[in-house]
């Protein structure tokens, strides 16, 4: 039975029905519900002009909050949950964080000032605000042109300054508030002719998905978002997984972690870090803090894109991918599941339930490094992920990744081949990157030229040789490095 | 100011003074809100509230339609056939509009009349306007304007600089003609000096990313009139444009704009289109209609900086001195004129940047590409010849063995007022010596120069690079009719101040300079103030708000309008309670009157039942601006802003990333109207200018298509480009020696060229990684991949 979207908008209890499920927040906000503080800046979840605060129950009696991109977003994603836009939070008279952009004078045309305050804010609740740095990397998918961010920076770190209130009561009323607007059932929305499903367990997505192969997977809405609000596609049918309880899973085992596929990259992010520490480091580059919120691991790998940052890092490290369709469940290395541009190994109604990725062995190194015209918040020109095994001082085993340099994420077979059996010290990082050019013609576009990719693909094979070695050279793409 | 009533259709006669409720006024030792106090934007609150309204936050009207403008997908053809039965039939279409509808001219363009609203019969770039659709949802539109079949025959399409050289060579034409500024015998010059060399530098175009993308609403109005809501720098320019296409007098069309969610030089010329765009759908339809543009058609349809190839040629003696410089400048225009050729101008006014040429020959082409037609960008056309003469100054150090600063020292235009530009002006108020003096001691410069060096000796991967430029900005329309603005000031019987000026507010804090400009001329609190919208009805025949000359004009307009009342209320004054006009002082809060103090508001109340006007317009008109582009010599400059910026940075010899490491900046604003602000101006303009010299590179594919035209592949700075390590100070003895609005200095340009010093930085880091054997070509943006090539390059790999 379809049913309205029930949800909470600034404190007061709302229902939608009628519109599109493909409708975005930001489109319901600005045209329908007569808040037009939020702005947009750019339709694709690139300049967090439209960063709005979500709230949903966290299912031990408090909420989680996130804040989000509001014009890649679709209110079926409100359901259950409550949203506080910039109109809210200064309903009081202003809030410290607006009082302390005003003093350090951090808007200029405004535009993006709401953006900004709504993604301070919500990173200060959720103790995200320590030191300059992390208010930077916190604002790093705002863009502001005017200010050139010093001022909103400042603001950042007076907020950051300031306890954080003890709402716990408060949350705790709103959760239960929430959970009854949730309703016991799968929740099902239908209106001018799309139709739009959130399944609770992988066992209902499986049935649901088996009987319905044509619908469209959406996760954390990062990219098909955009299908919608840039390529203005119809997609009538859409199956949320982001809902799917057993799909938002970490599991931290002996040897291993297993991710499911509706984990965002936010929640991922620890646990990769811990992994290795150049894998924390890509996190903190991948995409914006507003996308890192929403977007999965699972869509990351599931959109078969031949730039994306975790296909090759998580190939490195001889990653498998679970899928599960229907009642069968079957399991593949990583790297087989890319066939080519646009083709996955995924037959019609199988989802990607996780991905199950080792951590490492005493014997083992790794290297991973993203490079791209600007640090933060942007697509890989090249995406390099390394692992060697050692025995006896030579390189047993050898898995070389890369993301940028094929039509899909890929291995470097004759580079790989270079290092076996070898040590690993400069002559062989020579001889592997010479290999590369036998693996790789990469494409030139508005990226990157075809030779700029292969040379920082060569160059990357040396300086992971580099690093092993003692006094490395910093990377510039770490500010605290140079501090 | 409640207490004060004076109503309407009293008794006969004359009210009596005591309803005025006269109360004898406080004694505030100053106001607040004056000039050169450091004050929040105006909009400050409602900015970070969310409560600050854009054009498309206002509620639209009912049975506003939305307007979808169809694009070209052809760099360069001819339009053999535009079939739109389809689309016209689509659902929700209202309306399907191209050139045949258009009652008066198919033109937007600012000066030439070769901007078509809609493509007639030719299109010359992917994403010129074809036509326009109007339906009840944009959504409508967009897919009704899918479906228009349009038969193009291709014809061939320059899109690169050097594409454009040959199509030129072929026509035998540029776009526009070429300029020459000559000082001295150049090419004498250069035979004769010890040293010589030539090379080039390609400087590439930006893109604005204002944040809130172009729009137009326009709402008919009886007897064929319109008003536009249009977020445009040039109101009057967009009020101008809708009258020529509907062909009706300038009258009939009223533009207003409260706030723009920032400019920067793109809505000075681009709003035009969507004016008229959506003038001629609310005039064919009767229905307002909203014109806003989504971010990738924006940056698709709409002009950029103009990318500029900057030959030079340079004569010089063993301690770095120039003896001449010859530069050719080859600047990409895009397929039409817009403001190219004022542009290209002031690129050439300032190929000699801070230093005194002694002879020089700037010669400039500007060149006709199939690409958008490029436009007005913060320091128009300035930074692009500025690069030039920086790099002179890098290879000129390099070649002759000196610290580049020592070189650029050598050349500095001199305090006494000795140095002639180029184009035959003196340089009678060059403070760059004394600035430059001043940061190369607060930035620790020679320290750090060793620093670097020593860094560089011992990294094999990693390597640092500083630099110390100068800015010289000239400030002023080069055109020199454009040096005039209107104000309108009314005071209202309860004391409360209504201000209305020529320029626009786009962030850079226009609105609060000039309020504060008010406030300090009337002696009163600047929360008495309400500003207003720009609009055409109010003050008429208006310049852009452009050239950084914001507060110099309106500032100027806006304190004359205010004396005018002032000087009323002084005669008024005076005559009724018999003291001289010298007598009448405006106090903080209060006037004085011979012995009596009243308050501003009971003089006003006063004046107002005394029948005296409260009401002025003001104008300014800057003297002395004269340019002769027969002889290429005049004084197109009002007074020059100066500045400097230190940068420290450090490249990656193996990927060419890099990073910004440390900022220094000491800048020239004269007596500051308003501190923060101006250092917000500062701040902003640097890390635009870096973005434009770094990660901001426009890459079109060979077919012309624009391929970077969202924020996912256009890069402008993050908060994590900016170095924590970054002083902006400015300048304390800065003073304006010309007669300018309380002696400040303009700042909206100037500060985005302090970000050369970035660039130069990383020229020499990637110096560094070749040991310091050959000098680096490396062109703008420095992005990493151009980086590593030139690493690659000086390396000789
Ligand atoms: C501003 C911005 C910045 C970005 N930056 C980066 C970046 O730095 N690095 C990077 O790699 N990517 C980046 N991306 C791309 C994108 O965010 C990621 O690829 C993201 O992980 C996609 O996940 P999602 O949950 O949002 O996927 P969705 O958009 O929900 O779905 C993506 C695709 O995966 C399918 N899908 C989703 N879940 C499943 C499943 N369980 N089983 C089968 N199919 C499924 C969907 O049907 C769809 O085809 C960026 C995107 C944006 C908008
Ligand atoms: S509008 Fe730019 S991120 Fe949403
Ligand atoms: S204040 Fe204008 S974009 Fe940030």
């Amino acid at each position: 039975m379809a049913e309205p979207i029930r949800f909470i908008l600034n404190g007061e209890e709302r229902a939608i029905a009628g519109l599109a499920p493909t409708t975005t927040i930001l489109a319901y906000l600005r045209q329908h519900a007569g808040l037009p503080g939020t702005k947009e800046g750019c339709a694709e979840g690139d300049c967090g002009a439209c960063t709005v605060l979500l709230a949903e129950p966290d299912g031990v009696g408090g909420l989680r909050r996130r804040a989000v991109n509001a014009c890649i977003q679709f209110i079926p994603s409100l359901h259950g949950r409550a949203i506080e836009t910039v109109e809210y939070l200064g309903r009081g008279g202003l809030h410290p964080l607006q009082a302390a952009m005003v003093e350090n004078h951090a808007s200029q045309c405004g535009f993006c000032t709401p953006g900004f305050v709504m993604q301070l804010y919500g990173a200060w609740l959720t103790g995200a605000l320590t030191d300059r740095q992390s208010v930077k990397d916190v604002i790093a998918g705002n863009l502001c042109r005017c200010t050139g961010y010093g001022p909103i920076v400042d603001a950042g770190l007076d907020l950051a300054a300031r306890p954080v209130p003890d709402t716990r009561a408060e949350d705790a009323a709103l959760a239960e508030r929430l959970v009854a607007l949730l309703g016991g059932e799968m929740f099902h929305y239908e209106a001018a002719g799309g139709a739009w499903c959130a399944p609770r367990h992988a066992d209902e997505l499986a049935d649901l998905y088996a009987s319905r192969p044509d619908a469209r997977l959406v996760a954390g809405a990062t990219d098909v978002g955009l299908w919608v609000t840039k390529q203005h596609r119809d997609l009538p049918v859409l199956i949320d997984v982001s809902r799917v309880e057993d799909l938002r899973h970490i599991e931290a085992g002996p040897g291993r972690i297993y991710i499911g596929a509706a984990v965002t990259h936010r929640e991922a992010a620890s646990h990769l870090a811990e992994v290795h520490r150049d894998l924390g480091e890509m996190m903190r580059r991948f995409a914006g803090y507003q996308i890192r919120n929403a977007g999965t691991v699972g869509g990351n790998i599931a959109n078969g894109s031949p730039i994306g940052d975790l296909p090759p890092a998580l190939i490195a490290l001889g990653a498998r991918l679970h899928l599960r369709k229907g009642e069968t469940a079957r399991s593949v290395p990583l790297e087989d599941f890319f066939i080519a541009y646009g083709r996955q190994d995924r037959a019609p109604g199988e989802f990607v339930a996780a991905v199950e990725v080792p951590t490492l062995e005493d014997n083992q190194r790794y290297f991973a490094h993203k490079v791209s015209k600007r640090f933060d918040s942007d697509i890989s020109a090249v995406m390099a992920a390394f692992l060697l095994t050692f025995e006896d001082g030579v390189v047993s085993e050898v898995r070389l990744a890369f993301g940028g340099m094929a039509a899909t994420p890929k291995r470097a077979a004759a580079a790989e081949a270079a290092l076996v059996g070898q040590p690993f010290d400069a002559a062989a990082a020579d001889r592997a990157a010479a290999a590369l050019a036998e693996d790789f013609a990469p494409l030139t576009d508005m990226r990157a030229s075809s030779a700029y990719r292969l040379k920082v693909a060569e160059n990357l094979i040396r300086r992971f040789e580099m690093e092993l070695r003692d006094n490395p050279p910093a990377r510039v793409s770490l500010a605290r490095e140079f501090a | 100011m409640d207490e004060t009533r004076i109503q309407d259709r009293g008794p006969a006669g004359e009210p009596s003074l005591k309803e005025l409720h006269e109360k004898s006024p406080a004694q505030p030792s100053d106001i607040r809100g004056g000039v050169h106090k450091t004050l929040p934007h105006d909009s400050a609150a409602r900015h970070v509230s969310g409560m600050a309204r854009y054009i498309d936050d206002e509620p639209e009207l009912p049975g506003t339609l939305q307007v979808y403008i169809a694009m070209s997908s052809r760099a360069h053809a001819r339009i053999v056939s535009l079939d739109l039965d389809v689309a016209r039939r689509a659902p929700g279409v209202v309306a399907v509009l191209t050139a045949a509808d258009i009652p008066g001219q198919n033109d937007y363009s600012p000066v030439m009349g070769d901007d078509p609203i809609f493509a007639d019969g030719f299109v010359f770039y992917i994403g010129q306007p074809l036509f326009a659709v109007a339906a009840e949802t944009l959504d409508q539109a967009r897919r009704a304007a899918a479906l228009a079949v349009v038969d193009y025959e291709d014809l061939p399409a320059g899109i690169t600089i050097d594409e454009a050289i040959a199509h030129a060579e072929a026509e035998g034409r540029d776009l526009l003609p070429s300029h020459t500024m000559r000082l001295g015998d150049a090419d004498a010059a250069l035979a004769g000096a010890p040293k010589r060399i030539r090379g080039r530098v390609e400087v590439g175009g930006q893109d604005h990313f204002y944040l809130e993308g172009q729009i137009a609403v326009a709402i008919p109005q009886e007897d064929g009139d319109v008003i536009v809501r249009s977020s445009t720098q040039h109101p009057s320019e967009v009020q101008h444009n809708v009258a020529k296409m509907l062909g009706v007098p300038d009258h009939a069309v009223t533009v207003e704009v409260r706030r723009m969610g920032g400019g920067f030089g793109g809505k000075e010329s681009q709003p035009a289109l969507f004016g008229c765009v959506a003038a001629l759908v609310a005039l064919k339809t009767g229905r307002p209609a909203k014109c806003r543009l989504d971010r990738d058609d924006d940056m698709v349809m709409t002009g950029k900086r103009h990318e500029v190839r900057v030959d030079y040629d340079v004569g010089f003696d063993e301690g770095g001195r120039l003896q001449a410089v010859a530069f050719d400048h080859f600047v990409r225009c895009g397929y039409s004129s817009d403001l190219s050729a004022a542009i290209a101008d002031r690129a050439m006014f300032h190929a000699d940047n801070a230093y005194k040429l002694p002879a020089a020959r700037i010669h400039s082409r500007r060149l006709k590409t199939h690409t958008v037609s490029n436009t007005a960008f913060r320091g128009f056309g300035g930074p692009q010849g500025m690069v030039g003469i920086e790099r002179v100054m890098d290879r000129v150090a390099f070649e002759a063995g000196l610290d580049p600063l020592d070189v650029r020292k050598a050349n500095f235009y001199p305090a006494d007022g000795s140095g002639v530009t180029p184009y035959h002006m003196s340089v009678s108020d060059s403070v760059i010596e004394e600035i430059v003096e001043e940061l190369e001691a607060s930035c620790d410069y020679r320290a750090r120069r060793r620093e670097v060096r020593a860094f560089n000796a011992a990294n094999p991967i990693l390597k640092k690079g500083l630099a110390l430029t100068p800015v010289k900005f000239g400030i002023s329309f080069t055109t020199s009719h454009l040096n005039q603005a209107g104000a309108l000031v009314h005071i209202y019987k309860d004391g409360s101040v209504h201000l209305n000026h020529g320029g626009t507010e786009m962030g850079q804090g226009l609105f609060t300079k000039v309020a504060q400009v008010v406030a300090e001329e009337l002696q009163i609190d600047i929360e008495r103030i309400k500003i207003t919208s720009t609009t055409t009805a109010k003050v008429p025949n208006t310049s852009a708000t452009a050239a950084s000359s914001g507060s110099d004009l309106n500032g100027m307009a806006a304190q004359a309008a205010a004396r005018t009342i002032k000087g009323r209320l002084i005669d008024y004054a005076a005559s009724r309670y018999n003291v001289s006009a010298e007598q009448v002082v405006f106090l903080p809060g209060r006037v004085r009157i011979g012995n009596m103090e009243k308050r501003f508001e009971d003089l006003v109340g006063e004046a107002y039942l005394a029948r005296v006007s409260l009401s002025s317009t003001g104008f300014y008109a800057t003297p002395g601006i004269t340019y002769d582009r027969e002889t290429a010599s005049g004084t197109p400059f009002f007074y020059f802003a100066y500045g400097a910026g230190c940068s420290e940075v450090v490249i990656d010899t193996l990927t060419g990333e890099h990073r910004l490491l440390r900022v220094d900046i000491l800048h020239d604003v004269g007596q500051s109207l308003n501190p923060a602000l101006d250092k917000g101006q500062i701040e902003g303009g640097f890390i635009q200018g870096l973005g434009w010299l770094t990660t901001e590179e426009l890459w079109w594919n060979d077919k012309g298509a624009l391929m970077t035209h969202a924020p996912s592949t256009y890069k402008i700075p993050t908060a994590n480009d900016r170095p924590d390590d970054f002083s902006i100070r400015i300048w304390e003895k800065g003073r304006n020696p010309s007669p300018t609005i309380y002696r400040s200095k303009a700042v909206g340009e100037p500060p985005f060229m302090l970000a050369i010093s970035a660039f130069s930085a990383l020229t020499d880091a990637v110096c560094a990684a070749g040991d310091y054997r050959v000098f680096p070509d490396l062109d703008a943006p420095a992005t990493p991949e151009r980086v590593l090539m030139a690493v690659e390059a000086v390396r000789g790999r």
